[in-house]
């Protein structure tokens, strides 16, 4: 198990070497290997360190946060399709974004409005889910799924009545792009903080997978632990959200993917979707920024493009 | 060795009008049966027990502490619960599923070490389904998966073991090894407490028995005493002729 997750952070290191190595100039990789060790040129060190490390990092921090994020929800939901993107947090922050865009704001506010919605929607799926009952899963998803549908007519709405010259820089941050990162920072200290924080609690999320009953009898204190689960799961999406605008099917695929290779024991799947997850980011913008050099495509097309044959292909074969 | 005792225990069956108040004292040594009709409320009172449910009234004491006044993870440790409906959204083998009875034993950074694994292996193997470890759950027949549930308790290896309908989808041979098991527990001072549908089963190894009517009523003391045609004809509105067996009564139910 150690073997698995050594592998995939072997993955994730040689993912960030191709993402530095490629781009509008290419990097041979004796060249990189001297910056890395902190000679080469000034050229280079510029080049590799100032824009391409930046954005590398950025593009880890975020895929690692929706994985992560995703493989929670899927858990606490106890529903394989739960993820951001599905409960309509990523809808929720589109829609605080685009609104600060539509105000001509600055990208501090756009990142803060994001945040922001992202946060109302998560307080609105899960307030309304709650209702005068408690929780079930499949209220809290379909609830999601009906509020994420009303952000979808929300963000529709806005872009039909914008003059037709911001309309770019809005499409691209509604299909996600890694270039709005201000700093990569933020994504990846929440990432490795919240990672660590809830490694303790891998196991209660094993138990938590069989029902809240068995957990219960199993000693798990349920709620206090759902609540966790739920401010940390939203906490990673708002902060994917502003750092890098919506990108679907990470949340979704990346845990499955990993569930289907190395089982259901959370100690293992949450690291793991966090190198994953950011790993696959990595790949995605790389492939974002070089296929037709030098204009870009929104990184979420690809990460869909990616995921969705190989998530088929796993479920296809697996028993 | 625990006991566990209801004070004035009304249980919460929905849209019941307050029912019989219980003062039971389950003590270790003793194999209780819970009989009772369909919606009598036996799992909403094997749920209760275990502090999962919350009372209408009254109290469940472990070794007379209020379940209120403990932690989830102290109870866990002291009981036990198999339940009667199980769900499985994610994939997970037999093995996994007996290892998490140590989820109670371990610290938050702690993993299953190899005694642990020993503990779940000596109960897959006890209950015959050892050879099934690497397979998924929901590959399993009924009967297995009922297997695999015992085996989880086994595993946790609590004082107080309750079970809900331990004998449910179990062929013949296992429904009588799985009665021979709990007694073997009880045999070691631990306490049995279950709901059972088999009047013929509690008769044979139930030592205590309480029966659970629709409209709350209950009544509960040593099986023998509580076994009696009239009132169990009256329990479940059904004629029964008795016979005698192996040296125990075995009810008949009367096709008519």
């Amino acid at each position: 198990m150690t073997r698995s997750l050594l592998g995939l952070g072997a993955l994730a290191l040689a993912s960030m070497a191709l993402a530095l190595a490629l781009g509008s100039v290419n990097v041979a990789p004796a060249d990189l290997w001297q910056v890395i060790q902190g000679e080469g040129s000034t050229l280079h060190r510029t080049l590799l360190l100032d824009l391409r490390l930046p954005r590398t990092l950025a593009a880890f921090g975020t895929g690692g946060l929706l994985a992560v994020a995703g493989a929670l929800m899927q858990v606490l939901l106890r529903n394989p399709l739960a993820d951001p993107y599905v409960l309509g947090l990523s809808g929720g922050g589109a829609v605080g974004a685009l609104l600060a865009m539509l105000a001509g704001m600055g990208t501090l506010i756009i990142s803060g409005s994001a945040f922001g919605g992202a946060m109302l929607a998560t307080v609105l799926v899960f307030g309304l889910a709650h209702g005068t009952g408690s929780w079930t899963p499949s209220r809290l998803l379909l609830t999601g799924v009906v509020v994420a549908a009303g952000w979808g007519a929300v963000i529709t709405l806005m872009l039909a009545i914008t003059p037709s010259y911001k309309l770019p820089g809005m499409l691209y941050w509604l299909m996600g792009d890694v270039s709005y990162a201000r700093s990569p920072w933020p994504a990846v200290v929440v990432l490795v903080v919240s990672v660590v924080l809830i490694m303790p609690l891998a196991r209660n999320l094993n138990v938590l997978a069989r029902g809240p009953m068995q957990a219960a009898a199993l000693g798990v204190a349920v709620r206090p632990l759902e609540w966790t689960i739920y401010v940390v799961a939203s906490l990673l999406t708002a902060t994917a959200v502003t750092t890098a605008g919506s990108i679907g099917f990470v949340g979704l695929i990346v845990p499955h993917m990993l569930r289907l290779i190395l089982g259901n024991d959370q100690r293992i799947i949450l690291p793991a979707s966090a190198l994953a997850g950011g790993t696959l980011l990595v790949l995605a913008d790389t492939l974002a920024r070089t296929m037709i050099a030098p204009e870009q495509l929104p990184v979420g097309v690809i990460t869909a493009l990616l995921g969705v044959p190989t998530f088929l292909y796993l479920l296809h074969r697996s028993r | 060795m625990s006991t566990l005792n209801t004070r004035d225990l009304v249980i919460n069956v929905p849209g019941r009008p307050d029912g019989f108040p219980l003062n039971m004292s389950i003590e270790p040594g003793q194999i209780w049966g819970v009989l009772g009709p369909n919606g009598a409320g036996k799992t909403t009172l094997l749920h209760t027990l275990a502090g999962l449910l919350p009372a209408r009234s009254g109290q469940v004491q472990l070794n007379s502490t209020s379940l209120t006044a403990l932690k989830r993870r102290d109870i866990a440790r002291q009981l036990g619960l198999v339940f009667q409906e199980r769900q499985d959204s994610f994939p997970a083998t037999v093995l996994e599923t007996a290892l998490i009875g140590r989820h109670p034993w371990l610290s938050p950074w702690d993993s299953e070490q190899g005694e642990d694994l020993r503990r779940a292996e000596q109960a897959l193997a006890t209950l015959d389904v050892n050879h099934l470890s690497d397979r998924l759950l929901n590959t399993l027949s009924g009967g297995e998966r009922q297997r695999v549930a015992i085996a989880t308790l086994m595993t946790q290896n609590p004082e107080v073991l309750l079970l809900d309908e331990p004998t449910n989808h179990l062929d013949l041979y296992h429904q009588v090894k799985v009665m021979n098991l709990l007694r073997d527990q009880v045999g070691a001072g631990k306490t049995v407490f279950m709901c059972l549908h088999d009047l013929n089963l509690a008769a044979r190894w139930c030592s205590h028995v309480l029966l659970l009517y629709t409209n709350g009523g209950a009544c509960w003391g040593p099986a023998k005493n509580m076994l009696e045609p009239a009132a169990l004809e009256r329990l479940y509105n059904q004629k029964l002729i008795t016979v005698e067996a192996d040296g125990a009564p075995v009810f008949v139910p009367v096709s008519f």
